[in-house]
């Protein structure tokens, strides 16, 4: 009898998960129908006209029906039972693992991080190293350095800061414009820009003060497309949306990379190669985030940094307390924005051209995003959520092979966005505090216990 | 006087366009306190469908009447886009309701991102001209050989605009389900108390903000004869800020944020500098936040200690 | 009999008048037509525990946030005396100067920790400012100079001081979020006692504590009193904790004040039990004899 009722229940779930999968493929007929199937493209006279791809429509659909299918059947009531299912205490071991995992993890990476050049140099040769150092290692390192940067405005003080890239863009444009027209070094540009930058981030910062919640996300955002505009526009100063090319390269205390015969290569003896620079930068970028991350975690444990976290958790509290909030709140802006003009004159000396294209809003919106992904105030998480959206999306330029399955005309690289925008919503979905969301107290009287990402707040910005 | 009769009607035209998008971004905010940042981009949506079902109507289906043509695009432009803004209410954010307050506004940036980058793949990265719909224009005054003129794109525009806001408020003032919208909005606790169906009320809030972003995208097509995958970020800034300017919440505020959001562009362009109209804009919103951040027609907000 | 009601005007006589703390002349708050106080005039005398006590909607926290800088008052005056003979206009000071210079600390109403943050950490932000000195505004810090490190150490063991006095050392490395509501109520005041205040007020220390925990606050607040020599004005519903702990007693209705008094002079005065019960006129005088008996009753 039992059995015949769950039976008749499976049955009838089993009919409204077939109608359920039904109604989800309509709905995805009716968006993807259109906007997939008719495709609009300029004929020979430049008249749009449609031209259909209705197999793909249908692959679309299918693969909607048959996944919602497997979400109402398979995949949520596994999700739900292992929910439902009292979780084991950890056991001794289990607990040993993961605080060794915590405690060898960061020194770990950092070892990794320090050799990964010459890993990558012994097992693809120099020439072979070009991309992944510079692709890889560079670029994902600068994503790193500015998710710390601007952790330290969102994940400590919890201001949301959605025109972050301006000062990635100050620091830039410092470098390019100080170094062409005063001939000034890097090294001397590189904590001129970061001041630049941090002056910025007051001047910025102040009027948005008294802003909270989603207003001052959007007050940021406004002044950071006002910034990117008025390099476009300021055409006599920074040459417009042409940008600045032949910007200055780095030198090593002087000594150029370069075919020149006090250039490095033959300073050392060595053949000539564009890795070295590349190795070179690798090395800079990586010391740069690493005085980043010091830099943060220094002042975590001291009264400014345990100041931005109680501002974060609650403004009025640290007020009745004495703290001048104006005060703290400027100088997470400036710091956050000092380091951003780091990486932006770092960045320009790299790519030795910079546009305003390079700074447009979906930059922060992607810095913002390795923030909150990577877990609000965890460095570790921001690193972690660095190497899985740079990394991951630079690793879809690399799938070649999908050529042979869509054919010649499929580009991987136009579907990393997509790609990039897909896994914000689903890391969202599935992990909303982020992939670490525990945080590490500063201090501790008797001993050291991480708090449940359900306690910490998320500020007021 | 001609040059500014001549701005005063573009302005409106644009601000017309704006004020439509800019319910969708007020709605949403006033129910569940969330900058819906891929709005922007289902406008854009919305005006691709357009343009996609008004070239299969023309020609592919030879439809001659581009009048017939444009309101059956409109119907079905709603109708698509108000799917979609169902969807991506249902798939990204509801998951997230009652949850970390930061997670909807990036599982929306999110969602902005896969909108525009999933019309650049679908649809390709080109400019999309369609040939000039209602070429003619009525010359209201002329001198110097200067003149103020009104084209009939503008007149449909103004008049389809008047409709469908007249229509909305009725929606939204007269009938149960602008009342329970309302309620949601004051509280949403006590809303679902007195049974009131909470989160269809939300989806519903969202399928309306689309359909009009629906016919915001329609008109802006109408208007320009030419859409991008990109285009919906500008005028979805653009029109979050008419939201605001207006008092994020108050859809008259919203109207009229709209408009005057228009008028600016389109007298700052005149009078002053085409390159740094946004840069006026983008200002105006910046202002508005630091020293009026209740908008025009908003309720000023207390803090509570 | 009677004559023992009139007990509001000698307020000249009043021993907190001597040498008060705080002085509060005339200060009225409106916010657009409402008038939430209107010119009232009290003082907290030095060493005393005060009590503002008054039905719902009185404008007591108003009074509070007027007092703590939340809130500019639209009229009046407000004198802060330190013992050491400093004084502040705190209508004119930013909220957080209030903390930091004139030295009056306070508690919420709807506590407010910082819940992600551990017991001890909630305790060191409220010595943010002497830290921030000692750290060299940060830079000295960053570097690690060994100055900090001991100004830390000594914050650390004001934080143990203040986890002991309240019963919370056990705890310390706990987020303030996971404490019961009693406990989170004593971290409050342990934090407010952390900023080294002259006044201490707190906005109704009680709600919503049991008799055994509100007995123990009673002991806290008169322990603090003793060994701090601190001030304390408190907002309270609980009567069993007004009469038993305050030397001095200011009763608000509509924003005015309707009377102020020891404790004893105020319980028995008709307009408070008015207030209180809500009577008309009519009936304070059916009221007033109903107590003189029970004085009576008391007396005999």
């Amino acid at each position: 009898m039992a059995g015949a009722t769950r039976k008749d229940t499976d049955g009838l779930n089993a009919a409204a998960a077939v109608k359920d999968a039904i109604l989800a493929g309509v709905i995805a007929l009716g968006i993807f129908g259109p906007l997939v199937g008719l495709k609009s493209e300029q004929n020979m006279r430049n008249e749009l006209v449609l031209t259909t791809r209705w197999g793909l429509v249908a692959i679309i659909v299918g693969i909607v029906i048959v996944g919602r299918f497997l979400l109402t059947t398979v995949i949520w009531p596994t999700l739900r039972a292992r929910k439902m299912r009292d979780k084991p205490a950890p056991t001794a071991a289990q607990i040993a693992r993961r605080s060794a995992i915590a405690k060898w993890f960061p020194s770990t990476s950092l070892v990794f991080l320090f050799l990964y050049p010459a890993i990558v140099v012994s097992l693809v040769g120099f020439q072979g190293s070009l991309k992944w150092v510079d692709n890889f290692g560079i670029q994902i390192l600068i994503y790193v350095m500015l998710g710390w940067g601007l952790n330290i405005v969102v994940g400590l003080a919890g201001l949301l800061d959605l025109g972050y890239v301006a000062f990635y863009a100050v620091g830039a444009y410092s470098y390019a414009l100080l170094s062409i027209h005063f001939g000034l070094s890097f090294w001397l540009l590189l904590p001129l820009a970061g001041i630049l930058a941090a002056l910025w981030g007051i001047m910025l910062g102040f009027p948005v003060l008294r802003l909270r919640g989603d207003y001052l996300a959007i007050v940021t955002l406004a002044f950071g497309e006002i910034i990117r505009l008025v390099l476009i526009n300021f055409r006599e100063l920074t040459n417009g949306s042409a940008g600045i090319s032949s910007i200055p390269k780095i030198t090593l205390f002087g000594i150029p990379f370069d075919a020149s015969p006090n250039g490095f290569a033959k300073m050392f003896g060595l053949p000539l190669s564009s890795a070295y620079y590349k190795i070179f930068l690798y090395y800079l970028i990586l010391l740069l985030a690493l005085l980043t991350a010091y830099v943060t975690i220094r002042l975590r444990r001291l009264p400014v940094g345990r100041a931005w976290e109680a501002l974060r958790e609650d403004e009025i509290a640290c007020r009745s307390l004495g703290i001048n909030t104006t005060n703290t709140k400027l100088t997470a802006f400036a710091l956050g924005a000092m380091f951003g003009g780091f990486a932006g004159s770092f960045f320009a000396a790299r790519q030795g051209f910079v546009s305003p294209e390079s700074f447009v809003f979906m930059e922060s919106a992607v810095i913002v995003a390795i923030v909150v992904l990577g877990g609000m105030g965890s460095m570790i998480g921001v690193a972690l959520a660095a190497v899985a959206m740079i990394g991951g999306t630079e690793m879809l330029r690399e799938l070649d092979f999908l050529k042979a399955v869509f054919g010649n005309n499929f580009d991987p690289d136009q579907f990393r966005m997509l790609f990039f925008g897909l896994a914000m919503v689903l890391v969202m979905i599935w992990k909303p505090r982020g992939f670490v969301g525990a945080r590490e107290p500063t201090v501790f009287l008797a001993e050291r216990k991480s708090i449940s990402s359900s306690l910490v707040k998320e500020g007021h910005g | 006087m001609e040059v500014f009769l001549q701005q005063l009607i573009n302005g409106i035209t644009l601000g017309s366009i704006y004020g439509l998008i800019a319910i969708g971004y007020t709605m949403v905010f006033g129910i569940i306190g969330m900058v819906n940042f891929a709005h922007g981009d289902v406008f854009m949506v919305a005006a691709f469908l357009a343009m996609i079902f008004f070239l299969l109507l023309t020609t592919v289906f030879g439809l001659s009447s581009i009048i017939l043509a444009l309101i059956i695009v409109l119907v079905i432009a709603m109708v698509l886009t108000s799917l979609l803004s169902w969807t991506i209410e249902r798939v990204a954010y509801r998951p997230l309701r009652g949850s970390f307050r930061l997670a909807p506004l990036i599982s929306a940036i999110g969602m902005s991102i896969v909108l525009s980058n999933f019309i650049q793949v679908a649809q390709g990265p080109r400019n999309k001209p369609l040939p000039p719909m209602f070429p003619g224009t009525i010359t209201l005054m002329e001198r110097n050989g200067f003149a103020a003129t009104i084209s009939y794109k503008q007149i449909l525009i103004w008049v389809v605009t008047a409709v469908l806001l007249a229509a909305f408020w009725y929606l939204v003032q007269k009938t149960s389900l602008g009342r329970a919208q309302r309620a949601c909005e004051q509280d949403r606790k006590m809303a679902a108390l007195l049974g009131i169906n909470v989160d269809r009320t939300i989806s519903l809030t969202f399928v309306m903000g689309a359909a009009l972003a629906a016919v915001a995208g329609t008109l802006y097509l109408t208007y320009y004869g030419v859409v991008n995958f990109s285009d919906g970020f500008t005028p979805g800034v653009k029109a979050f800020t008419a939201a605001v300017l207006g008092g994020i919440g108050s859809l008259p505020g919203a109207v009229l944020g709209g408009l005057l959001i228009g008028l600016i562009e389109t007298f700052w362009s005149g009078y002053f500098s085409i390159d740094y109209k946004d840069v006026a804009a983008f200002s105006i919103l910046a202002i508005v936040l630091i020293f009026m951040p209740q908008g025009l027609l908003g309720r000023p907000e207390v803090e509570k200690v | 009999m009677s004559a023992a009601f009139d007990t509001i005007a000698p307020e000249v006589a009043a021993p907190w008048a001597d040498d008060p703390v705080l002085t509060v002349e005339h200060v009225s708050m409106r916010f657009g037509g409402l008038v939430a106080v209107n010119d009232l005039s009290f003082s907290v005398g030095r060493g005393d525990i005060t009590a503002l006590i008054g039905p719902n909607g009185a404008g007591k926290t108003t009074v509070f946030n007027c007092i703590t800088g939340f809130y500019k008052p639209t009229q009046g005056m407000l004198l802060l005396k330190h013992a050491s003979g400093d004084s502040f206009l705190l209508e004119r000071m930013p909220d957080f100067r209030i903390s930091a210079k004139a030295k009056v600390a306070r508690t919420f109403q709807n506590i407010r920790l910082f819940s992600g943050m551990t017991l001890l950490e909630n305790l060191l932000v409220a010595q943010h400012n002497a830290l921030m000195i000692a750290s060299g505004m940060s830079i000295l810090g960053v570097l690690g100079v060994p100055t900090y490190k001991r100004a830390e150490k000594e914050a650390i063991e004001r934080a143990r001081y203040w986890l002991d006095r309240t019963g919370l050392t056990a705890r310390a490395d706990d987020p303030a979020g996971e404490l019961p509501y009693g406990a989170q109520r004593r971290l409050e005041i342990a934090r407010a006692m952390c900023t080294g205040p002259e006044l201490l007020c707190l906005d109704e220390p009680a709600a919503g504590l049991n008799p055994r925990e509100s007995a123990d606050l009673n002991a806290l607040l008169l322990g603090i009193r003793e060994t701090e020599k601190t001030s304390i004005l408190l907002i309270e519903h609980d009567m069993s904790v007004v009469m038993e702990i305050s030397d001095h007693v200011v009763v608000l209705e509509y924003g005015t004040k309707i009377s102020d008094g020891t404790p004893l002079e105020v319980r028995s005065d008709p307009r408070v039990i008015a207030a209180y019960l809500g009577v008309d006129d009519s009936e304070v005088e059916k009221v007033e004899e109903q107590l003189d008996e029970i004085a009576e009753e008391a007396a005999g």
